[in-house]
């Protein structure tokens, strides 16, 4: 009976089939396609892509760009409106909808439909909504305030408030679901609690609740934060980065260059730019998340 | 079942705390839900700008207020954004578009979330050395901007022929959509007791079997979250379309943002109205018959992500 | 007698964590063993890995004489129940009953014979068309035991099987299972914490303490001379009673502090004199009387008594610890009352307090 061990690489060999699809998605695109777009940022490589090392001539070239200092700006003024204006009214509606309030289900279909819709949609719906000669600046000029200027998409001041507005139309509701469901998530028996000792409810939430949905907060803001940085559709499609350069963002520019103006080497730095964003936001988040305990 | 897998939280997110109120008029009462009202009127108004718009003649929207319902309603602007808007390219309207973007989202639905789910089985059930770090760097991957890829997959592509092809298109949905359903599929599994999976190996089902046998049929419901998630999110993008096809293969997205952005001939509002609501009539049937499922998914996709 | 089931030199780690070492276990064919330790002791694991549904690290198992190490679980000729039931929630009791057989391809009048006769003996026929979600405790794990019965292995393996059971329920099914043991006559190991379930069932009791077996004996051995002092606390409720002491006179007596209890009775091996020792003694084996006998009495004084229906439990203070006493009911004892414990040594155990083995 000298049964000898079989060999553990061909142990549930079916398993392993079936992870090759993960093991090369990760291996090649994730893992491989980002260092590849990483490494090829320090090319110059134009139409097609080549391995003609030229340092940070790239980066150089980037961050002495209008366009894309522009764009920088744009994103951080944007993600920043963004990130306050949909979780500070994410919350507010949560709360008033965990007020054990009638057509609760009413209330949310309205407020997440938008969720359901593309980027592409919403930027034209709110682009026909802003539009100066027949929305509600001709309106409020047809009430008979004659004056009356409200023309954000044109206004390289205000473009990235009409942005705003369309963009909380899509995802605040979003928002105040994650917000929702980390309330509903705490447990009955403290409001319990507080009621018995005779505490508000303002105080109850300000001082319990929140602090305990510290972690919903987290993973909203990054959820959020990596969608913002992503932002393209939506601009793509409500001012085409208009007027001018005013509504620029990144992934527009790494777009462009990429695929419009064959200057791959421009594109590829831009975009490690953005990778980089996003590990500056991701990299605190995963060391509070998963720091503490060896398993995620 | 659904409720427990999905970690959702101890109340469900869609059942409210405690007994309904009794009072109906108090100031409390009319702050909340004037605040609701209120923030439900922004979320309307561009529906109702859009339907009203689309039932609309152009002279009555130059003359008019695009809040206003119609006064003579025509349905010209639907025919003629289905089947005659202009591109640029052509002027086919955006029925072409449509049936792309169907011919994209069945085999991309069924693709990614086969693959999805299969990972999420073998990274519950049948762990091998390094598969957690697979899953560590694929989550990571949800994160991380697509511009960094898409210059990679697209010589990938090309190596493979499938550049510019709806089949190329196809899997980039399946690897983007990899990290989120896997999620998704690997946290619904492992609630899923172990002893349940074991009693099936001392049965003597296999791989496969176990899963085609046992898990699918008493995971139905995350089956039902992970189709909807992908339907809306497969329908509703435009980058990957944009990069990886050709013009005359353009998913509705696509179509519609050429229709309503191209610079040539004069602007009809109440088509492009029309087609834009088109466009979002897929994921919003999708939204509406799905109901709590939808936000559920959303809910399981996201807090956990 | 055969072995049904030989474990040589068995050791499993999880990573960097040792859960079994080096364990050996033979089982004769047709044998009731049952797994007994405290929760995280490795009885699960070790049944697992009978089973093989994990991967063992070192070592070799044997089912029927067959090397069954490397194989798969379903190969291995064995049936398994465990403690959640697991049954297959999407089918119906029939199909949860007939799902091993299907994946064996064993023709369907076969298959149809076999789950009626395992209906039978289990009396489920009223509920083969059921889901499991509509079943009882009781039901669902009568079910889980169908499963392992229609497949006609020759080792049932029980994880636990009677955990998730109310009590009466509990006593109920533990009958039933011995009743099958009787009937069928296959090799059983049984995994449990419940030391009443342990005493009832076992023909031999394995009892584990951090993935080693302590004593692997018959109840009666187990119970009357356990092999250490870790299996004398653990079997038996209340727990037996320890003083710690001293042997002196070369072996033939007990001593701790004023108290001198003559050792002659005492079934063991060389005694011999030891400065440390510990006399563990049942409640149940100790009598309380009135009058004092030098060498087989010990001093005690009454704390309190707890009457328990068939009998009481009287708790005193005697040598310096805590002791307990099992008495009849009836027999009533106010606080404060110094009462004399007779000891029947022919029942004691003694432990070498380093060693912690039994002398
Ligand atoms: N998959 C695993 N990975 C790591 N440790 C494990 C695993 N399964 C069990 N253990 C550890 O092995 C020990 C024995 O577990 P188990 O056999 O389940 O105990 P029990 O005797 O209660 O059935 C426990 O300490 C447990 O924490
Ligand atoms: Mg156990």
């Amino acid at each position: 009976m000298a049964l000898r061990r079989p060999n553990p690489l061909f142990r549930n060999l079916a398993a392993k089939a079936a992870a090759v699809p993960m093991i090369l998605a990760t291996l090649v695109v994730f893992l491989g396609g980002t260092i590849w777009t990483v490494v090829h940022s320090f090319t110059n490589s134009r139409l097609l892509p080549r391995f003609n090392w030229v340092g940070f001539d790239q980066y150089d070239r980037l961050w002495e760009s209008t366009r894309w200092i522009v764009s920088i700006q744009n994103l951080m003024i944007y993600g920043s409106l963004s990130l306050v204006f949909s979780v500070g009214i994410g919350l507010l509606l949560a709360i008033l909808m965990d007020q054990k309030i009638r057509y609760e289900d009413t209330f949310r279909t309205i407020m997440l439909y938008p969720f359901a819709l593309s980027f592409i949609v919403t930027g034209l719906v709110w682009q026909w909504i802003l539009n100066p000669d027949f929305g509600i600046q001709s309106i409020v000029r047809g009430l008979g305030w004659e004056s009356f200027t409200f023309n954000p998409l044109h206004d390289p001041q205000l473009v990235l408030y009409g942005l705003l507005i369309a963009g909380l139309w899509q995802g605040t509701g979003f928002v105040m679901c994650l917000m929702l469901a980390g309330l509903r998530g705490i447990d009955e028996d403290i409001w319990k609690a507080s009621r018995v000792d005779g505490i508000p409810a303002w105080k109850t939430y300000l001082l319990i609740v929140l602090p305990m949905m510290r972690p919903v907060f987290i993973t909203t803001l990054v959820i959020v934060a990596a969608g913002i940085i992503k932002l393209y559709d939506l601009v793509v499609a409500q001012t085409s980065g208009g007027p001018g350069n005013a509504s620029q963002v990144p992934a527009m520019y790494v777009y462009d260059y990429m695929f419009q103006a064959q200057n791959l080497g421009q594109g590829f730095a831009a975009s490690t730019m953005m990778l980089l964003s996003v590990l500056i936001v991701l990299i605190p988040w995963a060391y509070l998340e998963f720091g503490g305990r060896k398993h995620g | 079942m659904a409720d427990a897998t999905l970690n959702t939280p101890a109340r469900s997110i869609t059942e409210a705390r405690g007994t309904k109120p009794k009072r109906a008029l108090s100031g409390r009462n009319i702050m909340i839900y004037g605040t609701l009202i209120v923030f439900s009127l922004y979320y309307l108004l561009p529906l109702w700008v859009m339907v009203m718009t689309s039932l609309k003649g152009m002279p009555e929207i130059r003359m008019g207020n695009i809040f206003a319902p119609p006064v003579e309603i025509t349905f010209e602007p639907w025919v003629k954004a289905w089947s005659q808007a202009c591109t640029g390219l052509n002027c086919d309207g955006l029925s072409r578009g449509f049936w792309n973007s169907v011919q994209i989202l069945i085999p991309s639905v069924i693709l990614s979330i086969v693959v999805a789910s299969v990972n999420g089985y073998a990274l519950t059930f049948w762990k091998f050395k390094g598969s957690d770090i697979f899953f560590t760097i694929l989550i990571f991957g949800a994160f991380i901007p697509y511009q960094v890829m898409l210059y990679p997959i697209v010589i990938l592509l090309r190596e493979m022929g499938l550049y510019g092809s709806l089949w190329g298109l196809v899997l980039v949905h399946t690897i983007f959509g990899m990290p989120i359903l896997t999620l998704l599929f690997r946290n619904y599994f492992s609630t899923i007791p172990e002893e349940l999976f074991k009693a099936a190996r001392v049965d003597g089902a296999g791989f496969w079997a176990i899963y085609a046998k046992i898990l699918m049929p008493m995971s139905l419901p995350i089956f039902v979250v992970a189709i909807i998630l992908q339907v809306t999110g497969i329908w509703n993008d435009f980058l990957f379309g944009v990069v990886y096809t050709r013009p005359d293969l353009y998913p509705m997205t696509v179509q519609l943002n050429n229709i309503v952005n191209s610079v040539q001939g004069v602007k009809e509002y109440n088509v492009n109205m029309a087609a834009t609501l088109l466009t979002g009539l897929v994921p919003l049937f999708i939204y509406f018959v799905s109901g709590k499922l939808f936000v559920r998914g959303i809910a399981a996709g996201a807090v956990k992500g | 007698m055969t072995n049904s089931i030989e474990v040589k030199d068995l050791t499993l780690n999880f990573g960097a964590v040792s859960v079994l070492k080096n364990m050996n276990l033979n089982v004769a064919e047709g044998e009731f063993v049952v797994l007994l330790g405290p929760s995280g002791c490795g009885k699960s694991t070790l049944l697992n890995c009978l089973a093989g549904l994990l991967e063992i690290t070192d070592g070799q198992i044997f089912i029927k004489g067959k090397n069954v190490t490397w194989a798969e679980p379903s190969a291995r000729g064995i049936g398994m129940v465990f403690q959640s039931y697991a049954l297959y929630p999407q089918m119906t009791v029939r199909g949860n009953l007939s799902f091993g057989l299907k994946n064996a391809r064993v023709p369907r009048d076969q298959i149809e014979a076999k789950v009626a006769r395992a209906a039978e003996i289990l009396q489920i026929g009223p509920l083969l068309h059921r889901k499991p979600a509509a079943l009882s405790g009781g039901q669902r794990q009568r079910v889980a035991i169908g499963r392992a019965l229609v497949r006609d292995v020759d080792v049932f393996l029980f994880d636990e099987p009677l955990s998730n059971l109310d009590a009466k329920l509990r006593s109920e099914l533990r009958v039933e299972i011995k009743r099958l043991h009787a009937k069928l006559g296959n090799t059983m190991v049984y995994v449990t914490h419940d030391q009443i379930e342990a005493l009832t069932l076992a023909d031999r009791i394995a009892v584990m303490r951090g993935g080693i077996i302590q004593q692997l004996a018959a109840p009666q051995e187990i119970y009357n001379r356990p092999a250490n002092l870790f299996v004398a606390g653990f079997i038996g409720s209340p727990s037996m009673n320890f003083l710690h002491g001293a042997t002196v006179d070369g072996g033939q007596a007990f001593r701790l502090g004023d108290l001198h209890l003559s050792l002659a009775g005492y079934e063991g091996g060389m005694i011999g004199t030891r400065d440390k020792v510990i006399l563990g003694l049942r409640p149940e084996h100790l009598v309380v009387q009135d009058q004092a006998e030098p060498g087989v009495t010990i001093p005690a004084v009454v704390e309190l008594d707890e009457p328990m229906g068939a009998d009481s439990l009287v708790w005193l203070q005697a040598a310096g610890t805590q002791m307990s006493v099992r008495v009849p009911v009836e027999r009533r004892m106010a606080p404060g009352t110094p009462v004399h414990l007779r000891v029947d040594m022919a029942k004691a155990s003694l432990f070498d307090a380093a060693t912690e083995a039994r002398v």
